[in-house]
């Protein structure tokens, strides 16, 4: 049968039948949770990061505390691996070698992703808060607040303005690598696809709607990035 | 000599970013209620020399002792130290994310020094004596530079400061905004505020300080009252530097 069969059938066989439709939706599902649970991770690990390495480099004079010197090396170490080596060898590892007896496979991937994630997202925070203006933590340091008041009333919030739209492009581009989780096994919205291929033989309805799947995700994700977008710079007229 | 007067007492400074000195060896004191203009030609290290004063540059040797407290010294807590010192900078530096209002308060709020009523009753006593209490729900952006600068002012004011150091307060603004942040620190300076002003308007200096230093090159080449350091300069480096401004 297979490729003789006409578009209609095709379509039929790759959504409608056996209600097929609802592995896909299933798998959209998984693949929206897998990004927002490493999108979190990616942001914790991004702002422990950022903080260590912008407190490294804002230590003034020769007295740098050498736990923070260690910490720092880490970070770096971490940014460099992670930024340097491709996303799916890296699930491959995480999937095959370290996790390899795990049967969590959400778990693994949220975690992978996760610590992939963070390593670009420090590097987004790290830009953002350099972004402020050194007057600003000046000021606040002159009026006698610490550090840490400072960061946190003053620094942060103004650089989470500059932040929004380079992390919105990060949600985007971790949604779509989503797709390379398959490769270890968990039934995601690409892995969906892939098995009703090997089903029906029939490649053509399932990658093409899982692409527009992809696509229009994306497209409202961008949408709301707009709009989140033009609010922020409302209020800096104000 | 005595020094009971003495609130600020500055010994051997030196600063140094990597091989290039700014300040070489400085030693000066501020009594209490004086007002000390500091002038002399831009990369001098007037600037990096009132910065040492709540060590936003750490000095390279030396010591800083303030209200008897040595600050250079690494058992000082020196956010307490910089609670008793305002800085007012040329750029202004408010908090673009926070209302006028809040701009002033923060400070004294996490400090400890005040609750938030307390300071919000301040910050409204603060802003109408600078003509703006009509912007204390304003957030900076709508602002002129000159009113920007008078809020800087009264938000170091609100810490109820023991000096007061400006950096350049005026050189940021548009001509027709210098008077009214003038006006704000000649009142301030005669209320009895120590005040350090680093500046390049000889005419405030000349009116308002109670001494003035020229510092060149990262020494203090002359000082005096300003009619002998404008009247009489003796220092050829100085009269060189007048002739130019003046």
């Amino acid at each position: 049968m297979g490729a003789k069969a006409s578009l209609s059938e095709q379509f039929v066989m790759s959504f409608i039948e056996g209600d097929r439709w609802k592995l896909y939706l299933e798998g959209l599902g998984k693949s929206i949770l897998l990004t927002l649970g490493a999108l979190a991770l990616g942001v914790i690990f991004g702002i422990v990061v950022a903080v260590i390495r912008t407190l490294h480099d804002q230590q003034k004079g020769g007295k740098k505390s050498p736990g923070l010197v260690f910490a720092n090396a880490v970070c770096k170490l971490y940014t460099t691996v992670i930024r340097g080596t491709p996303m799916m060898v890296q699930l491959l590892i995480m999937g095959f070698v370290v996790f390899a007896t795990s049967r969590n496979l959400m778990g693994v991937a949220i975690l992978s992703l996760g610590i992939n994630s963070g390593a670009y997202v420090a590097e987004i925070i790290r830009g953002g808060i350099m972004s402020v203006d050194p007057g600003q933590m000046e000021a606040g340091r002159s009026l006698g607040m610490n550090y840490g008041t400072v960061m946190k009333e003053i620094i942060i919030p103004q650089a989470i303005k500059n932040i929004l739209p380079a992390l919105g492009n990060e949600l985007i581009t971790l949604f779509k690598d989503t797709s390379l989780v398959s490769v270890i096994g968990m039934t995601e919205l690409t892995k969906v696809a892939r098995d009703l291929q090997a089903r029906t033989y029939l490649p053509l309805m399932p990658y093409l709607g899982i692409a527009v799947m992809y696509l229009v995700v994306v497209i409202i994700l961008t949408y709301l990035q707009g709009i989140l977008e033009r609010r922020m710079r409302k209020s800096d007229r104000h | 000599m005595t020094d009971t007067n003495a609130l600020v007492k500055v010994e051997h400074l030196t600063k140094a970013f990597g091989s290039h000195v700014v300040l070489r060896d400085i030693s000066e004191t501020i009594q209490t209620g004086e007002k000390i203009c500091i002038i002399g030609p831009s990369g001098s290290g007037k600037s990096t020399f009132l910065r040492c004063l709540n060590l936003l540059e750490i000095p390279t040797s030396g010591t800083i002792t303030f209200d008897g407290t040595e600050i250079t010294s690494d058992k000082t807590d020196i956010n307490k130290i910089r609670q008793q010192m305002g800085m007012v900078f040329q750029h202004f530096n408010l908090f673009p994310n926070k209302t006028v209002r809040r701009n002033i308060t923060l400070a004294p709020v996490r400090t400890g020094l005040m609750n938030q009523e307390e300071a919000d009753e301040e910050a409204t006593r603060l802003l109408e004596r600078v003509n703006l209490a009509d912007k204390a729900d304003a957030y900076p952006a709508s602002l002129s530079g000159g009113q920007k600068q008078r809020i800087a002012i009264v938000r170091a004011l609100a810490m109820r400061p023991k000096l007061m150091l400006f950096d350049e307060p005026t050189s940021a603004l548009d001509p027709e905004m210098v008077g009214e942040v003038l006006g704000v620190m000649k009142e301030l300076a005669d209320d009895g505020m120590t005040m350090a002003i680093v500046t390049h308007e000889m005419g405030f200096a000349r009116e308002v300080a109670s001494r003035v230093l020229f510092i060149e090159e990262g020494v203090v080449m002359e000082q005096g009252t300003p009619e002998k350091v404008f009247g009489s300069p003796e220092n050829p480096r100085l009269q060189d530097f007048l002739s130019k401004v003046l």
